[in-house]
């Protein structure tokens, strides 16, 4: 699936978008599977409770299911108007 | 209804007369724009970042929700994304209806969601560097008013 950073999470994991092959069921588990991967990564996510998540462009929970979804986007709260 | 997410400058006196032309029948509309502050004149620049075609997405059932909930006959949101100069025109909503109290409070709902539920995110550029504008808590408790 593709996976999108914006704003300092991008910045942080220092690309915009990658592709991932995974088997996480979860967001959840696919944030603690790219957290293992390396620091940048472990930093970015060190506290989900200031990040939000969009499956296929749609606002959603961590524990929200992975199966059937092509995007997810990870971004911190957002700052629009 | 019009959504549009854009790089390029708008002029909101223009867009609200085109609005206001094309709005035939309504007797009220409301506008409100959103302008790029100078935080003391030591703004440089602002930032802001989207998400291409959630943004869009986001916006349109914002607006089909206002839609639903007041009689409205028309709407419009702009929204800049890109670099954008202090006093700049950042986005404008507005809303026509046979009424002012419902051109009004979709306009304020509008606002309200724009704020916290369409993926853009400001970053402030200074002499002193770059900070990304965080989120406030009182925006995200405005959203339980509606």
């Amino acid at each position: 699936m593709d996976v999108l950073y914006f704003a300092w999470v991008r910045e942080r994991i220092g690309l915009p978008r990658e592709t991932v092959n995974t088997d996480a069921a979860t967001v959840a588990d696919l944030v603690a599977e790219l957290s293992a991967r390396e620091d940048r990564y472990a930093m970015a996510f060190a506290d989900t409770a200031a990040l939000r998540v969009a499956l296929d462009q749609e606002l959603t929970d961590f524990d929200a299911p992975l199966a059937g979804v092509r995007e997810v986007a990870f971004f911190p709260p957002m700052t629009g108007g | 209804m019009s959504v549009r997410v854009q790089d390029a400058a708008f002029d909101a006196g223009q867009e609200l007369n085109r609005f206001t032309k094309g709005a035939a029948g309504a007797g009220a509309i409301v506008s409100f724009t959103g302008i790029v502050r100078d935080l003391d004149g030591g703004l440089r620049h602002m930032l802001i970042e989207h998400y291409p075609g959630m943004t869009e997405k986001a916006i349109g059932t914002l607006v089909q929700q206002a839609r639903d909930r007041w009689a409205l006959t028309d709407a419009l949101v702009i929204h800049r994304y890109g670099q954008l100069a202090p006093g700049a025109q950042i986005m404008m909503v507005a809303t026509a209806s046979a009424h002012r109290a419902d051109a009004f409070a979709a306009a304020d709902f509008l606002m309200d969601y724009l704020k916290s539920r369409a993926p853009f995110w400001k970053k402030e550029i200074t002499a002193d560097g770059a900070d990304w504008v965080a989120a406030k808590d009182t925006d995200e408790t405005a959203l339980t008013r509606w």
